[in-house]
């Protein structure tokens, strides 16, 4: 019997190791893949560059068409702003049976909203606008960094990214209770994108704000950036649910995101920051910086005497941009007006960028000189949505250095190695070490860190030597299932207690035995969602892959070895992802060890079945810059209508393909166009035609 | 063959390499060489780590250390899965009453009887 014991435990437990191993590897899947779309900001840079530097437009439209990508922005000065998105001349109609709020707010409205979001009610459009003027007006009051003392309530929760998941929100709101005067609460930036309840989790947020301005407290993530929201959703969202005054709506989170907090501190022993810090992180220079300025996406540092070609610093793809007016007084609107007013020749390239670059520089110049001549506040200009020119004279490292100060909060990850070096892999921030965390904590006599920005499995996790702690509240982020949010509650004695939930309005559809220990079933189904993902990938990148199989197939056999696959496929995607573990998923038949490439591409290629008759390869390109598309697509949208006209399309195509090297004639253009029926009266509507281009499909 | 082994041996090792220094703590191990396919039992697998040298303090184990010592245990097949007929009469082994199933607790106990 002992031997019948022994057998079974043998077997027991070589199963629940091949769970664990599973286990990982989803779970490096969907990280890797997450960061590596973080990189494809920097992949949009170089689209940019190329435009800026290597193109050459065929004609004054395109010339124009490609400067207003660069020029895009409006600026208004804080008055115009209010005017602009003035919410009192709105109208709510007496049909309107959703929550009315009146200022100053009381804790009846917080309920009344609560209640309503949970019947997927909407908050009429002036009272979004009106709840972001008040929210605005309180947060300009406060410094920079927000101090907390837990000799007043006795509990502070912190909570980390949301992501727009409201069902998260309502599972800690249920679980720990409201904020009042005796429950205290940090929220630690990230509130928004992904998720599809962003804007309702702003408003409760922004609400228990203004109720318990003593108790609440908000920091600002690296989401609450415009930039990034055009990418992961939160102005589709906004302009979805509100048609008529979405515009405003985004102008005016644009602004109250630039006035949020950068962090928190409890009891001077405890700093909350949304991505962590760097070697060079200098709290006094956070507490004096303001905030509000613009800190611009892209930069371009001045061209170097030697070579004709300007430098173009790729720092990050996104950064916080604190867009801010400033302003024009004769008109809100910087449009592109070259004073010198000779069209330049379209046929030299260098030409045109020098003229760009000098138009670009010269609406700097306007601004400036018209901030002089206004006396209120001295708020930089806002260049543009997109470009920051700095002069060549002008000393600007403060203005670097103030800017490095907040990228480096927003956007950095702690790693476990000593040091501190670039974050390559989001694009933005460094990644620190524990020798860093060390020295900072020292410097500035504090506990420990307590930092959001990435997914954790159990929503919680120390590192450092349990110096940094990294709180993250949004749970089945990247799937149902794929791991549990959490927050945590510190009391005087600043020790941290956590508490973990799995919001599982949809897991109900789990049976019992997956949810209870046998967690089989539910891996299962997250795995099949990574590994969705990730052949998704491997079609997006077909040619490149064909290529180096070919590499190693000298004698054009068709064939490669598994073990060579797995080289060139790493080669070609570069997730770093164990790719001899994950084969038996991705490569279903094989013969002798040898696996016949083409075929097994071909059935990746298969899965797109209802987009056959486009060309291939451009299937690919559409599949590997999707998001980079999309972006440029809203960027060009400045209405956010979610439409661009037919030329405007065609014109975004020609010069992504030929920044792609891919052959694009116009009737390949039509082609596409005609192919997806999305045109609606000569416009296209381009969400559609991206959710057109979609492998993975969504979860409800 | 003997590379193709070793880069296996390397991936799995790597998932559970938490400060991406090449060590692993010695208790997953077991997990590593069970997920690599192997079935080994604890006393089994306590054999092989005798085998490895163990950093102290801490209890790590050093990938070089690592790397030979599976790359033989693969090679030479060892620990190969176990039937499922044979499992099929482990269990029936310990079904006493011969009912065709075994409760949760009686299964523990035989367990943890070693």
């Amino acid at each position: 019997a002992f031997k019948a014991a022994v057998l079974i435990q043998q077997w027991y437990r070589r199963h629940v190791a091949r769970l664990e191993m599973r286990r990982r590897c989803t779970w490096r899947i969907f990280q890797s893949i997450e960061y590596a779309c973080e990189q494809d900001q920097i992949k949009l840079h170089n689209f940019f560059s190329y435009l800026m530097d290597q193109f050459t437009p065929s004609s004054s439209k395109e010339r124009d068409f490609i400067s207003r990508m660069f020029i895009s922005g409006e600026s208004y000065k804080e008055a115009e702003l209010e005017k602009y998105c003035d919410y009192e001349s709105i109208e709510v109609p007496d049909s309107y049976t959703g929550p009315r709020l009146s200022f100053p707010l009381l804790p009846d409205h917080a309920t009344a909203l609560l209640e309503a979001f949970q019947q997927k009610q909407q908050l009429h459009a002036r009272y979004v606008l009106n709840l972001l003027h008040e929210t605005r007006k309180h947060l300009k009051q406060l410094p920079n960094i927000s101090h907390v003392s837990t000799c007043y309530s006795e509990e502070v929760t912190v909570c980390g990214d949301l992501h727009g998941q409201l069902d998260d929100l309502f599972l800690i709101f249920y679980k720990n209770g409201l904020p009042s005067p005796s429950k205290s609460y940090v929220f630690n930036g990230d509130f928004v994108d992904r998720g599809k309840q962003s804007l309702e989790i702003l408003v409760i947020l922004f609400t228990f704000l203004l109720i318990y301005p003593k108790e609440v407290h908000l920091n600002r993530g690296n989401h609450e950036d415009h930039m990034v929201n055009l990418r992961y959703g939160f102005t589709k969202e906004v302009m979805h649910k509100y048609k008529v005054h979405g515009k405003k709506i985004l102008r005016m989170f644009q602004n109250v995101f630039c006035w949020l907090p950068l962090a928190t501190l409890i009891d001077q022993k405890v700093l909350i920051i949304h991505g962590g810090i760097s070697d060079t992180t200098d709290l006094d220079m956070l507490e004096k910086i303001q905030r509000d300025k613009f800190i611009s996406v892209l930069r371009m540092k001045k061209r170097k005497e030697s070579s004709r070609k300007p430098e173009i610093q790729a720092i990050n793809g996104e950064r916080k941009s604190g867009t801010d007016a400033a302003g024009n007084e004769a008109a809100p609107r910087l449009s592109l007006q070259p004073q010198s007013g000779q069209a330049p020749s379209t046929a030299n390239r260098l030409e045109f960028s020098r003229w760009l670059r000098q138009t670009v520089q010269e609406q700097m110049d306007t601004c400036r000189r018209l901030m002089d001549i206004s006396e209120s506040e001295p708020e930089e200009p806002t260049y543009s949505s997109m470009v920051s020119l700095k002069d060549v004279d002008e000393p600007c490292w403060t203005h670097q250095e103030e800017w490095k100060q907040i990228l480096d909060i927003l956007w950095s990850d702690p790693m476990p190695q000593e040091g501190c070096r670039e974050n390559k892999v989001r694009g933005g921030g460094c990644y620190f070490g524990p020798d860093v965390t060390e020295k900072f904590l020292e410097k500035y006599s504090l506990q420990f860190l307590i930092r959001s920005h990435e997914c954790k499995q159990d929503g919680y996790e120390f590192c450092h030597n349990r110096k940094v702690l990294t709180i993250f509240s949004a749970s089945n982020y990247y799937e149902i299932g794929s791991n549990r949010g959490a927050y945590v509650k510190l009391g005087p004695d600043l020790i941290p207690h956590f508490i973990q939930y799995q919001a599982n309005k949809t897991a109900h559809t789990l049976t019992m035995t997956q949810r209870q220990g046998f967690p089989v079933a539910l891996i299962s189904r997250v795995e099949e969602s990574a590994f969705r993902a990730l052949r998704e990938k491997l079609f997006a990148h077909t040619s490149a892959l064909i290529s180096a199989f070919k590499a190693y197939d000298g004698d054009n056999t068709g064939k490669i070895t598994l073990s060579n696959w797995a080289t060139a496929v790493e080669s070609v995607l570069r997730l770093g992802l164990p790719w001899r573990m994950l084969r038996p998923q991705l490569v279903r038949s094989t013969e002798d060890n040898m696996l016949e490439y083409k075929s097994w591409l071909d059935d990746l290629a298969m899965e797109q079945r209802s987009q056959e008759h486009i060309q291939s390869s451009l299937l690919e390109v559409i599949y590997r810059n999707r998001s980079n598309l999309e972006t440029i697509f809203r960027i060009i949208d400045r209405d956010h209508s979610g439409l661009i006209s037919f030329e405007e399309f065609q014109q975004t195509w020609k010069l992504f393909s030929s920044h792609m090297n891919i052959e694009l004639t116009d009737d390949g253009i039509n082609d596409l166009v005609r192919s997806i029926d999305f045109n609606k009266d000569g416009n296209i509507d381009f969400n559609e035609f991206l959710e057109a281009f979609r492998l993975v499909k969504q979860c409800p | 063959l003997v590379a193709e082994i070793e880069k296996k041996i390397m991936e799995a090792f790597e998932m559970f390499d938490r400060e991406s220094n090449k060590t692993v703590d010695v208790r997953e191990i077991g997990c590593i060489v069970r997920s690599l396919g192997c079935f080994p039992n604890e006393a089994e697998v306590q054999e092989l780590l005798a085998k490895i040298e163990v950093e102290e303090p801490g209890g790590f184990v050093h990938l070089e250390k690592f790397l030979p010592v599976m790359t033989k245990v693969l090679l030479d097949r060892r620990f190969r899965p176990i039937p499922e007929d044979i499992i099929l009469h482990a269990f029936e082994a310990l079904d006493e009453n011969k009912c065709g199933y075994i409760t949760k607790e009686d299964l523990v106990k035989h367990l943890t009887k070693e």
